[in-house]
């Protein structure tokens, strides 16, 4: 009998498991073996008996849980075949956040691939997605309707400094997650000839310094001393989502508060967040980019992890694409309310 | 449009009056007549040309998008314009001439002035609008179709009041809001004359308008007995709160000498077309302001009566007969010419009683003074209006307003010479029973909540859904509410989530209302007017939560007060 996907994948109640290889992807709870695609904390959780992950994915996961946050941990070179149990497994790189990576599962000339969080946008802070022939594509939708096309990321970032220019006796606070679109928006303000220093809030600066550690150069960023907040008139400041409506960033002078995320493309989203100014930046595919990796895999069968499944299962269907939502718990619900669940849920609708 | 819209953008995301009404003064400095003069008109609603119904630009977005997506997204963004300006595709090609049809020939992209979508909008016939939307929405960008679906759907509400427009208007020149109310009935869009005036161009515009709407006086809440502390009893006079809507009729003669009839809403819009029935009983020169109510064999009617009346389109024959209108006034504004509004309350009152008396006409009558001595007195009648006089109304009456005997009518929302004090309401603990995300500022939040009562079934006691409300909650609370709303999920049928309910499991919500009234809609034959949380029982076991009964006794209550002999059908 032919081997079906549901022998290289499956669900169980810790999230997508493989039965021939024994091991899960991104489980939610501990497991004797995980396979992780990328350091936000809604995939990568602590307390795993075995890690595999990309190198960049280990180091972010033993800044955020401690040295200590698994047994024992692999590193997983990119392209490389690694052989668990009756299946090979291969990492390639998902555009995400530095050290995501796609988790491709082969047997028998079978192949399923769990492309975890992807982007197809420029970004230079990680390695570009890689498209990966598969039969079967596993896909989130955080962003699949089709009111999401994001614009281009430089635009976004010259409102900002525009903005800045216009304002300059007051404070931009710059809400962003903090592993990820933090570093982005940094490196796409230096691309944007932002010289001065990028004022970072505390919950930022260790993977900040990771980012810096493993070549990415974002220059001068210091962390703010409570007492210096009212003298940074002029200033641009990054801070997680959740101190932008905090007494924190009140103390700066007169703040404009900014929101980097692909939420902000819904207006009342950003009204919600007592946002002034929506920037439009967004660690994950588009409509337009989710259909077009769909199509580009070549799969014929597309499972939804999360998001917004139902759209995106309908568009398959147009397409001829056998379709299913997983409605996969545990992924920040689906991505509304992110910043109020704490920086799990943050990260995963980043 | 751009410039108009871009506006509008700025505004929306601006949560600072003061830094809105710069944003507005500063558009109406620098942009020309006439555009600036229809982007007046744009924000206090007084454009008039043929609105874009949802259904035509439905139809527009699915020859282009997948109906089945495009349902999706407006689900999800929770605002059709919206979703709209967002999904609207690039267009591929200039259209062939064929399709562009009705002589345009391949038209360049070209990006409407607001004045020129307003004067096509005004002047095309209804087949050719489909065509000139999808022009216009292929040649603006995103926030440029935002603004022109609010626009054409006549929902351009974007946190900017009427009132505010005109104050930054009035700012250009150093005018105050109110001296654009003044001379604001009888202009129209464009707006030219009043620009020219504030910009110091021209004479004040001539109020051609005999009849013109003046700013109404409104009052404070007394939130708690104690603010009464501070207040003099001997100072105040007191009348009935009556549950109707705020109007103004005003009378005059125009140049020809022909009697001018008008009834203006609380915010000056015209509704004399609506009501032709008070329009006839204005052969009088002067300005009442007052209470409309329903009253049938001299009784007043529920708000429930009233709202029949006002959401009919067609005033019919036999509307005007089943829900005949009247006007309760409290105020006497303007007589044969004379502005009465520097006068004392006392003396205005007294101007108005007389007036009325000698208009002599049934559907207009006094609104009676509440005599008391002290606030314990009007404490006694505010919880039992029956008791001092008030009769049969007295289900009509939601509280009491104190007016201070010598205060002035001054427009707006002066501090201290009015005060309003409601009854308190009835209250009920209820179950969540399914939420429903909300719209604008809460959309994608589940905002909505249907919630029940226990009543006796058929196996047992069950949750009969009563009613819904989507107030009373701060934000936080909201966010703790959606929590929970997705945590407790058990069905999805599109936008609405039912959650976990039943004696056990569920949430308990204390709801405050300010009625009940029967219901053909509601499963459980009552429906509540104005509920709202009062509190979040998140410490309550919903067994305990209340029973049906409660609701029939109020309803059974107040059936017998407004409206004793007749049906519970008829009264409803």
């Amino acid at each position: 009998m032919p081997l079906r996907a549901s022998d290289l994948l499956t669900l169980t109640r810790e999230g997508l498991y493989c039965p021939l290889g024994d091991f899960h992807v991104d489980p939610t709870w501990p497991v004797p073996r995980a396979l992780i695609t990328h350091g936000h904390a809604d995939h990568a959780r602590a307390g795993h008996a075995r890690v595999l992950a990309t190198p960049e994915t280990l180091r972010i996961m033993a800044v955020r849980y401690g040295a200590d946050f698994c047994g024992t941990r692999q590193e997983a070179a990119l392209g490389a075949p690694i052989r668990i149990g009756g299946v090979t497994v291969r990492f390639a790189p998902a555009g995400h956040v530095l050290g995501s990576a796609q988790i491709a599962i082969e047997a028998e000339g079978v192949r399923v691939v769990v492309s975890g969080d992807y982007k197809r946008a420029p970004d230079p802070t990680c390695l570009p997605f890689e498209v990966v022939p598969c039969d079967v594509f596993i896909t989130e939708a955080t962003f699949g309707l089709p009111v999401f096309r994001h614009p281009d990321t430089r635009g976004e970032v010259r409102r900002l400094l525009e903005s800045v220019r216009l304002f300059p006796e007051r404070a931009h606070i710059v809400g962003a997650y903090a592993l990820g679109k933090a570093q982005r928006v940094m490196a796409l303000l230096r691309e944007e000839g932002w010289d001065r220093p990028i004022h970072l809030h505390g919950a930022m600066e260790k993977l900040t310094e990771l980012y810096k550690r493993e070549g990415v150069p974002l220059g001068d960023t210091p962390k703010v001393a409570a007492a210096e907040r009212k003298d940074l008139a002029g200033a641009i400041v990054l801070c997680p989502p959740s101190a932008i409506q905090d007494l924190w960033s009140r103390k700066f002078p007169d703040p404009v508060t900014c929101f980097a995320s692909g939420w902000m493309r819904v207006r009342a989203r950003a009204r919600q967040k007592g946002v002034e100014l929506p920037l439009v930046i967004s660690d994950h595919s588009d409509w337009p980019d989710l259909c077009r990796t769909i199509r580009e895999t070549g799969a014929g069968e597309v499972w939804v992890t999360h998001g917004q499944e139902d759209a995106l299962v309908h568009w398959c269907g147009t397409q001829g694409i056998r379709a299913k939502p997983l409605h996969l718990l545990g992924y920040g619900d689906d991505g509304e309310a992110e910043s109020e669940a704490g920086p799990q849920a943050e990260e995963a609708a980043a | 449009m751009n410039d108009f819209a871009h506006l509008l953008d700025r505004l929306a995301y601006e949560p600072r009056r003061n830094a809105k009404l710069r944003l507005l003064q500063d558009y109406f400095a620098r942009t020309p007549d006439p555009e600036r003069g229809y982007a007046l008109g744009a924000m206090t609603d007084t454009l008039s040309f043929r609105e874009a119904k949802p259904a035509l630009i439905r139809a527009l977005v699915e020859e282009r998008v997948d109906p089945v997506l495009y349902r999706l997204s407006h689900n999800y963004v929770g605002d059709l314009a919206e979703t709209t300006a967002l999904i609207w595709p690039a267009p591929a090609e200039p259209a062939p001439a064929a399709e562009a049809g009705i002589g345009h020939n391949n038209p360049p992209p070209h990006v409407p002035t607001l004045a020129e979508v307003v004067e096509t909008l005004a002047s095309t016939p209804k087949k050719d609008l489909p065509f000139h939307l999808a022009r216009w929405l292929d040649a603006l960008d995103e926030t440029g179709r935002w603004a022109l679906l609010k626009l054409v759907t006549g929902n351009l509400r974007v946190g900017v009041s009427a009132r505010l427009a005109k104050t930054a208007v009035g700012a250009l020149g150093g005018h105050e809001a109110d001296a654009v109310e003044e001379v604001w009935h009888g202009l129209e869009a464009p707006f030219a004359t009043l620009f020219a005036w504030v910009e110091g161009r021209a004479e004040r515009p001539e109020t051609l308008n005999p009849a013109p709407f003046r700013p109404p006086m409104l009052s404070h809440p007394i939130e708690e007995e104690a603010d009464l502390d501070r207040l003099e009893p001997e100072a105040f006079s007191a009348e009935w709160k009556w549950d109707g809507i705020r109007v103004q009729l005003v009378g005059g003669l125009d140049r020809e000498g022909r009697q001018v009839a008008r009834v203006y809403s609380r915010t000056g819009e015209d509704i004399t077309g609506a009501f032709p029935d008070l329009a006839e009983a204005i052969a009088f020169d002067g300005a009442l302001d007052g209470e409309l109510l329903i009253l049938r064999e001299g009784r007043v009617q529920s708000f429930n009566v009233l709202q029949q009346r006002l959401n009919r389109k067609a005033v019919t024959p036999k509307l005007l007969q089943d829900f005949p209108a009247h006007v309760r006034a409290y105020d006497l504004l303007a007589a044969e010419g004379e502005d009465l509004r520097a006068e004392p309350f006392a003396a205005r009152r007294a101007r108005l009683e007389a007036f009325v008396e000698t208009l002599d006409h049934a559907r207009i009558d006094v609104s009676p003074l509440v005599p008391f001595g002290s606030w314990a007195d009007l404490a006694a009648a505010r919880a039992d209006p029956a008791s001092v006089g008030a009769g049969a109304d007295a289900d009509a009456i939601e509280g009491v307003m104190l007016k201070r005997a010598s205060s002035a009518y001054l427009p707006g929302r002066p501090k201290g010479p009015w005060w309003k004090w409601k009854r308190e309401p009835h209250i009920v603990d209820a179950v969540m029973m399914y939420a429903q995300r909300g719209h604008g500022k809460r959309s994608s939040f589940y905002s909505d909540y249907t919630f029940g009562v226990w009543r006796a079934g058929e196996a047992g006691d069950e949750l009969v859904p009563v009613g819904k409300c989507y107030h009373g909650f701060t934000d936080a609370e909201l966010q703790r509410l959606d929590r929970y709303v997705r945590n407790y999920t058990t069905k999805r049928f599109g936008p609405v989530r039912e959650v976990a309910y039943g004696a056990d499991t569920g949430l308990v919500l204390e709801i405050a209302f300010e009625g009940v009234q029967r219901s053909t809609r509601h499963k459980s034959g009552v429906a509540m007017r104005f509920p709202r949380v009062s509190r979040i029982r998140w410490d309550k076991p919903p067994a305990e939560a209340d029973r049906i009964d409660v609701l029939e006794r109020i309803l059974a209550r107040g059936e017998r007060e407004i409206a004793p002999g007749r049906t519970a059908k008829e009264s409803a």
